[in-house]
């Protein structure tokens, strides 16, 4: 009998990738941030899925959640831009090369208060990428200062009272023209891989808020995004399933409690009413529902709205199909036809 | 003693012997909205298609309708396309500013004005024509609300036959303006222009001195704006991605290109675009599209005039320390804040070329005229991809809105140029890179692009500390090995960006140093220096921002260098004292301008005059 013992065979995707190829850095975020959670989902996600990490490009802005694209998938592109301006750069590389996936994260600071204005016209131009809020109500690396999604009255470890209303990102993103908006919580692990996967493989916008609670700065009694408050407030819209396309297996779904939404590739979400009537394609119902949780002192998540079919921005464009950065000369330069004829009509 | 006693100082009716032909100013002073701007661009075409060298500078103000405007056209034989101080023959359209326009006038100049006006009684050594437009306007246009629009080219009519401009120019002007498709309105502006063509006929004598006659100086020469110029260089340099945010006096460049792409970037079997256009929610947001784009391999573009460069400075230091290309444009106008939005300067120089906090410095090009706006627009996109850094084209108002003369462009006899990328073939043979790592000695890394398929050719861009393999450091050695690296770029570029154009001249003491549309008025002051006063000048035109070698050249060579710039802080000269020694810098002196207007040589010549002591 042999001593050796043969290693287990090595986990591998349907790209025969492991689990290692879709890692970053080590984390350099406090322990227990929200933020190292979600950077987690995101690797699995990734993982599971099978997409190939050197076509996702990955953005950020600045902030403890920006800095997360370095601490997952290090095989791919990363860009970690201005605080709150992540929306242009991606913009601008998704023009350049529209058959990179990109990813963004950024904080709520990047989001609601310097970069609103982006944050905004990012939505209205529903470009296909995805969005993640780190939402922690603070400016973590800025040492704990309110942002604008801080709710009224919530307490800051100084004793400080908000005073202000809180945005609610997700109701901005649905009425500004997202098409995929959704809330999770980076402490419930699986609602946030479900909804991160057909955010991945929706073929527009996708936001995700997902409450993350910053435990140096923001997870104290009287916080309204500590670990402890959200557990508590919780109120989960819908459950989610995501079941991929290649992954086609026929459950039996019972009448009337289960929606099941085709997402671009085929894939399939499926979401499972709780007790409400809830159509998650209505954007109405959406506003509805996070208006009346606002009101209720509850944190509403899960798949507010989906739409499959509105246009895109690079569909708006009606550009080349292969990536732009990469035409040829003879693509991009007019021959000097053209040109003799323009300078003919300016005699 | 009233101002009709005077005894006239000009020839009166018939009386002159001198004519002066093909060397004068025609200004038009109308009211903006108005619809002029037909009119004038005929007088000028028509002009040019006598084969007399023309220029022509709009004035306007910033607003759609009813505040003054001036447009002037000059004719000149000896090529001089800068503006000309003085106003010779006036076109006074707009009651509210006929008086002080005609009080301007040097003695001896010609008006044609709207006879109710009376503007003959301000002065008397002046020729006057008086015409009644609505008269005139009546028959020719039986719709009433045309009239205001068709009014406008009775002049055109009255102007040709006073200045003896061939009538069979103006009619082809006319129609090569309206285009095939507005035949209608052009038929009804052409009757305009005869009826004023007529009334002068038959009603002046003409007493003034100023004529046109055919010569050969503009033969197969174009009219076109910087702007669009600059526009066309885009689309010859495979531009990809443009982004923008309308400002005065940059967005007719963007329009210009927009309407380019859509000719000749269309696939014409698929209907797809070769290119993308956005138009952006601020310049923060179009600055920052073309800095994604530009990693991510677009050729991008963004352009935009002061205002927006202000708020681009952010991005752009990012850009600088990620190393990122891009093209800006920055098409000039009168700051700070707001300012003069419709009138010209070179005032953002120096904040240009510093733009952000830190140690940022930035390439910059100064076209000076429509062939350059082509031509370096081209080349920018070059600079950027080849050093991986924004690079700013400097245009300004009166060469980017104005209409120029101009030779017809060269297509490019250079392939682009898309700088060090590697691709994945190059890393299969490398195995792997270093992104700012300085291999070649130049101070320039080798990037990839995102979507490169191979495992190991991606790697982290961050605006912050950095080193050679992109990962997040801070180091002290890092970072100082990084920004002299930077350094060692922008000392690399020197020699890569466009020379200085060098004209020097036997025994000058004085070398004058221009660069931008100021280049134009210097040529002709030059002339004036030399045949007024005797002052021979050298002269060194810059094109391009860093400076190289011949720049302390120029300057050890002559006693007294003198600067010439549009702006009042001398930016320019503030530029090279960074770089000059003491003895360079003790050379220097400076020549300013900064009222809006187009600079002319006249204040030029004044200026170095009187400081030569003249
Ligand atoms: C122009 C600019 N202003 C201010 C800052 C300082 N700053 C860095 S991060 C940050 C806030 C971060 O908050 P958030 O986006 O919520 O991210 P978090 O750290 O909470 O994850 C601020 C204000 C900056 N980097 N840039
Ligand atoms: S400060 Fe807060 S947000 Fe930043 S890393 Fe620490 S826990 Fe996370
Ligand atoms: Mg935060």
């Amino acid at each position: 009998m042999s001593t050796t013992v043969t290693p287990p065979p090595k986990k591998l995707n349907r790209l025969g990738l492991e689990v290692l190829s879709y890692k970053g850095a080590k984390t350099t975020l406090c322990a227990g941030c929200g933020h190292n959670a979600i950077s987690e989902r995101v690797i699995e996600c990734f993982y599971e899925l099978g997409v190939q990490p050197w076509n996702v490009a990955k953005f950020s802005g600045i902030g403890c959640s920006s800095k997360s694209p370095a601490y997952f998938l290090g095989l791919s592109h990363g860009f970690n831009a201005v605080h709150g301006r992540m929306p242009s750069i991606a913009t601008g590389a998704m023009l350049a090369n529209r058959t990179v996936l990109g990813i963004g994260v950024a904080g709520d600071g990047d989001t609601a208060s310097i970069g609103m204005g982006q944050f905004m016209h990012l939505l209205r131009r529903n470009l296909p990428f995805v969005y993640i809020i780190e939402d922690n109500g603070v400016y973590g690396l800025t040492k704990g200062q309110f942002s604008a999604t801080a709710d009224l009255g919530s307490k800051l470890k100084t004793g400080v009272l908000n005073d202000l209303p809180p945005f609610d990102c997700c109701a901005l993103a649905l009425q500004c023209g997202a098409t995929f908006v959704a809330r999770s919580f980076s402490g419930d692990k699986r609602q946030l891989q479900a909804i991160l996967k057909a955010a991945i493989v929706h073929n527009g916008l996708s936001i995700i808020d997902v409450i993350s609670p910053c435990t140096t700065f923001n997870d104290h009694e009287g916080s309204t995004k500590s670990y402890s408050y959200i557990k508590e407030h919780d109120e989960v819209l819908n459950e989610v399933d995501f079941v991929p396309y290649y992954d086609d297996i026929s459950v039996d779904i019972p009448e009337g409690a289960v929606q099941e939404i085709t997402m671009h590739d085929g894939s399939k979400l499926r979401i499972k009413k709780l007790g409400r009537e809830y159509d998650p394609t209505n954007k109405f119902d959406a506003l509805k529902a996070l208006d009346e949780a606002g009101k209720k002192g509850e944190v509403l998540t899960g798949v507010f709205y989906i739409d499959t079919q509105k246009p895109n921005f690079m569909e708006m464009l009606h550009m080349e199909d292969a990536p732009l950065a990469t035409l040829p000369e003879s693509k991009t330069r007019p021959p000097k036809e053209v040109l003799d004829q323009v300078m003919e009509e300016l005699r | 003693m009233s101002t009709t006693e005077v005894s006239p100082a000009a020839p009166r009716s018939g009386e002159f012997h001198h004519p002066v032909v093909n060397d004068f100013s025609i200004q038009v002073a109308t009211i903006n909205g108005s619809g002029s701007q037909t009119a004038n661009s005929v007088l000028m075409r028509a002009i040019f298609q006598m084969g007399v060298p023309v220029s022509g500078k709009n004035m306007f103000p910033s607003n759609i309708q009813g505040l003054p405007t001036w447009f002037t056209i000059r004719a000149s034989k000896h090529g001089y396309i800068g503006r000309k101080k003085e106003v010779d023959f006036l076109v006074a359209m707009n009651p509210e500013t006929a008086r002080e326009d005609v009080m301007k006038l040097d003695s001896g100049a010609a008006v044609v004005y709207d006879e109710p006006l009376k503007l003959d009684a301000l002065r008397s050594d002046l020729h006057f024509y008086p015409v009644p437009f609505d008269k005139l306007v009546g028959p020719v246009c039986p719709e009433a609300k045309l009239r205001k629009l068709v009014r406008n080219m009775i002049y055109d009519g009255i102007v040709a036959q006073l200045l003896s401009i061939d009538m069979e120019e103006i009619h082809k002007a006319l129609f090569k303006q309206f285009g095939k498709r507005k035949a209608k309105a052009a038929e009804l502006n052409w009757g305009a222009c005869q009826a004023g063509y007529d009334y002068a006929n038959k009603t002046f004598t003409k007493s003034d001195p100023y004529r046109v006659e055919r010569m050969n100086a503009t033969s197969g020469k174009i009219i076109i704006e910087g702007n669009s110029a600059a526009a066309l260089g885009c689309v010859f340099a495979g531009v990809t991605v443009v982004t923008w945010y309308p400002i005065t006096p940059s967005s007719s460049l963007v329009e210009a290109m927009i309407g380019y792409l859509k000719r000749f970037r269309i696939d014409k079997e698929t209907g797809k675009a070769t290119f993308a256009v956005v138009q952006a929610e601020d310049e923060l947001s179009a600055i920052g599209m073309v800095l994604g784009a530009g990693w991510a391999g677009a050729r991008s573009v963004t352009s935009t005039a002061g205002p927006g460069i202000s708020l681009m400075s952010e991005f752009v230091g990012l850009g600088y320390y990620a190393e990122i290309p891009g093209v800006i444009f920055d098409v000039q106008r009168v700051g700070p804040s707001t300012g003069l939005p419709t009138r010209t300067a070179q005032g953002d120089i120096i904040s240009t070329a510093l733009l952000s906090h830190g140690d940022t410095k930035h390439p910059m090009l100064f076209p000076c005229s429509p062939e350059e706006c082509f031509s370096m627009a081209i080349e920018a996109f070059d600079l950027a991809e080849h050093f991986q850094t924004p690079v700013f084209v400097m245009i300004d108002l009166d060469l980017g809105m104005n209409n120029w003369m101009a030779d017809p462009f060269e297509y490019p006899t250079q392939p682009i140029r898309r700088g060090k990328v590697l691709t994945a073939e190059d890393l299969n043979r490398l195995g792997g890179f270093a992104r700012y790592k300085d291999v070649d000695g130049d101070g320039i890394g080798y990037r990839t692009l995102p979507g490169t398929n191979h495992p190991h050719g991606s790697y982290f861009t961050r605006g912050s500390g950095h080193n050679e393999k992109a990962q997040y450091t801070e180091r002290e050695d890092d970072y100082v090995n990084n920004l002299d690296r930077l350094a060692r770029k922008f000392e690399t570029m020197r020699s890569h960006v466009p020379a200085p154009v060098v004209e020097y001249k036997a025994k000058a003491q004085v070398g004058l140093i221009a660069f931008g549309t100021s280049h134009h008025p210097v040529e002709e002051s030059r002339d004036q220096l030399r045949t007024e006063y005797g002052i021979e000048t050298s002269y060194l035109r810059l094109k391009a921002y860093p400076f190289n070698k011949e720049l302390p050249e120029f300057i050890h060579r002559h006693q007294r260098v003198y600067v010439i710039e549009q702006n009042r802080d001398a930016q320019m000269l503030g530029l090279m004292r960074l770089e000059c020694t003491a003895e360079e810098i003790a050379k220097l002196r400076s020549m300013r301008y900064y009222g809006g207007l187009p600079l002319d040589a006249r204040t030029v010549t004044d200026d170095i005059a009187g400081q030569e002591g003249k």
